[in-house]
């Protein structure tokens, strides 16, 4: 099962390794992991997507909080987060190809971020699924490169 | 504010912590800070430093001291190998939850990341088993970072830090002033008790028709054995400690009912897993002790007492969770008790009687020869010192230790000092050492083994030159007898690479090359007055090797072979039982 932990910590050397040693020793990988400013000078979230049991979990966010540079550590869970990525898809366009692929990016919100003879690199900021299904979509086309930010969430303004 | 280099501010913020003793060895990133405590010597510092022979030894040194007094224990090295040879007592400190602050050169700053000479990566490599680490850059940012070290080594669960100091930043200059407050907002161990949960355990408690405590190193480290005991002697519930417990609550009380685990007592294992509520109090339900986790105390309800959050449902699920320190939480589930139950009443006495018959039943039990059996070395030192208080134990690794933890008698806390988790062969001559700096008016007697004493034994100069006399009782069986005995029952006797036997070395000279006095036996008859002498010795202010020369085939039994459960107990005379095991 796959989790979102959102992690606050103080901006310190070492932090992130400490925390993602947690997750080696147990052998578990980490899908994406971002790292960032936080609303609070001196203070980074890190935003992680693991895949374990329930019961690990438990354990790992145990750990994690023991941690003197973690101030907080929540997990997101999917009704009650706002999740957002971004990514970059280098497809290949020839130009009988291209007005497809503007089509899709158009349904799916993507941008065209660069444009040459037989390529488009596209950018698109949405929710991981999203992003994911945009992927599947390209992909016959020919995707040459990719590169993902990992996602990034925060607790929803309203809570149900 | 005083203006003084960062090397000055180590020493000073060591003094400030209330530090007397630390053990270490110079090097070249260090050398500022040792030239800096020589400078404080010179001035009156009552700041005393034990020169190791090998930074490991300095190492378990600390964690001797530290787990014979509960103050936190100081090593120091230099960077590179300096470090790394302290990797390994960092380790043990980590398993065994041993406050430990661990201070290391580091190659100046513009030189990180280089490969300088002696340079190694020490918060990196030792990030795993540190509860926290520092790379210290500049000299004002000692004084905060040895105050946050020694806090978080001694607060929550305790353990390990590493404090990793640049060269530069020992040399350059700061206006010192030691903090009167540690800055970590991210640094919460458990510090309040939950009331709720203690009504609802002593509810348990009162309800259970077989409970039982199965207390470890928690109850030492957490400063609860009054408060334990209380609680036994209230509740009438027994008790059983375990290797790092051991002492927590008095070996020679009515309601002990031994050691559990690999090598505990019969009696011990029959308790706690016939039980129908098991007390777990600082504790983290170690492989050693559980076996088989799925058939461990198959039928006990669990109530959890542990400061550290993580280790609650790490391996066993608790059905009462108290995180909390625990000195408090027993003391208000004593309180609660005699609330809920004013009356009191006489226990579980038909559980207590059960138990008793299994002591009966399932004493420990080895058979004389001709040879010296290792039991009886045991025996003759927990006689030779019976009724004293003031003694302190430590042990090497292997089959001695497990002797020594079901022969030897401890009756207060802090008199048995072993690597639990670690499991480090050598720990015993050093951490003995600590042990007496820590303790100068104790007995400190160190129960090793050969394999183990060729590990660390040289750190007896240490105790000779520092006037830190000790006593070494090592049972020469010519074998690395933990790993033979494993040969033997599991391996089809193929004893790859254990054997130790033959005249090499001559530990008789060995002991006389470190300053020790040597005392060779070898007949049962001699073991009586060797201890009296070596005891008389080391009162007058000697160290004392006595080596015994004992069997080699003697096995530790019971034994619960590695993974099976409290069924499938091996005791003395059923080793075909073991070969049964194996086949399944």
């Amino acid at each position: 099962m796959k989790h979102t932990l959102s992690v606050l910590v103080e901006d310190k050397p070492g932090a992130l390794s400490r925390i993602s040693n947690l997750f080696a020793r147990r052998g578990y990988n980490i899908e994406s992991l971002a790292v960032g400013q936080t609303e609070r000078e001196g203070v980074s979230r890190i935003t992680l997507r693991v895949d374990c049991a329930e019961h690990s979990l438990e354990q790992i966010t145990k750990q994690i909080h023991k941690l003197v540079n973690v101030l907080r550590i929540t997990e997101l869970v999917a009704d009650e987060a706002v999740e957002r990525e971004i990514a970059l898809f280098t497809v290949a366009a020839p130009p009988d190809r291209r007005g497809e692929l503007m089509a899709f990016a158009d349904h799916y919100g993507a941008r065209v971020s660069d444009l040459g003879p037989q390529e488009i690199v596209f950018e698109m900021v949405g929710h991981p699924e999203d992003l994911d299904s945009f992927e599947e979509l390209v992909r016959p086309y020919g995707i040459k490169e990719m590169v993902r930010t990992g996602r990034i969430g925060l607790s929803r303004a309203v809570r149900h | 504010m005083t203006r003084m280099t960062g090397a000055d501010a180590i020493i000073r913020s060591l003094e400030a912590e209330g530090v007397d003793v630390c053990f270490g060895v110079p090097g070249g990133m260090i050398i500022d800070t040792y030239d800096a405590l020589y400078r404080a010597q010179a001035n009156g510092s009552k700041l005393r430093h034990v020169l190791a022979r090998h930074e490991q030894g300095a190492g378990h040194m600390a964690e001797g001291y530290a787990r014979a007094s509960g103050r936190v224990g100081v090593a120091i090295a230099t960077s590179g190998p300096g470090a790394t040879n302290l990797v390994t007592p960092i380790a043990d400190a980590w398993m065994d939850s041993t406050p430990l602050v661990c201070i290391t050169g580091q190659v100046p700053s513009t030189k990180i990341g280089t490969d300088a000479f002696q340079e190694t990566n020490a918060t990196g490599i030792t990030l795993p088993i540190v509860k926290h680490s520092w790379l210290v850059l500049k000299a004002s940012e000692i004084p905060a970072t040895i105050k946050a070290a020694f806090h978080v080594a001694s607060t929550g669960r305790h353990g390990p830090v590493l404090v990793d100091i640049t060269k530069d930043a020992q040399i350059a200059e700061l206006d010192f002033k030691y903090p009167e407050h540690v800055d970590l907002p991210g640094w919460n161990p458990a510090r309040k008790v939950n009331h709720r949960q203690i009504a609802a355990a002593a509810k348990a408690i009162l309800e259970a028709d077989k409970p039982i405590l199965y207390v470890g190193g928690g109850i030492i480290n957490g400063e609860a054995c009054a408060e334990l005991l209380e609680l036994a002697e209230l509740t009438r519930i027994p008790v059983v400690t375990t290797l790092t417990g051991k002492g927590g609550f008095p070996d020679s009380h009515p309601l002990h009912a031994g050691h559990p685990g690999m090598h505990g007592m019969k009696y011990a294992n029959l308790a706690l897993n016939r039980a129908d509520l098991v007390i777990a109090v600082g504790t983290r339900f170690d492989d050693r002790v559980t076996g088989n986790v799925a058939a461990f105390a198959p039928n006990a309800k669990v109530i959890h007492f542990e400061v550290d959050a993580a280790e609650i449902g790490k391996i066993r699920e608790a059905q009462i969770p108290i995180c909390a320190p625990l000195k408090p939480a027993l003391g208000q589930l004593c309180s609660e008790l005699r609330k809920q139950n004013p009356d009191g009443g006489e226990g579980p006495t038909e559980w207590l009687t059960r138990i008793a018959e299994w002591k009966d039943e399932f004493p420990l039990r080895y058979e004389r020869g001709d040879e010296i059996k290792p039991q009886e070395v045991l025996e003759a030192v927990r006689d030779a010192t019976a009724g004293r208080d003031d003694i302190v134990w430590t042990t090497g690794v292997g089959q001695h230790q497990m002797w020594a933890m079901q022969y030897l008698n401890c009756n207060v806390p802090r008199s048995f000092i072993s690597s639990g988790g670690l499991g480090t062969m050598g720990y015993g001559v050093p951490a003995a050492v600590g042990a007496k700096a820590a303790r100068p008016d104790a007995t400190v007697i160190c129960i090793d083994g050969d394999g183990c004493f060729q590990m660390t034994g040289k750190e007896l100069t240490t105790a000779a030159l520092h006037g830190l006399p000790i006593i070494v009782v090592m049972l020469r069986n010519g074998t690395l007898g933990m790993v033979r005995q494993w040969q033997e029952m599991f391996y089809g006797e193929r004893y790859s690479q254990t054997d130790l036997s033959g005249p090499l070395p001559d530990f008789m000279k060995m002991a006389e090359a470190f300053g020790a006095l040597p005392i060779g036996v070898s007949d049962s008859d001699e073991l009586a007055p060797a201890l009296e002498q070596a005891i008389a010795e080391n009162a007058a202010g000697r160290s004392v090797l006595v080596e015994v020369q004992v069997s080699e085939d003697e096995k530790v039994f019971p034994m619960i072979p590695a993974g099976a459960s409290a069924a499938d107990i091996i005791e003395f005379g059923s080793h075909e039982k073991a070969k049964e095991v194996e086949a399944r």
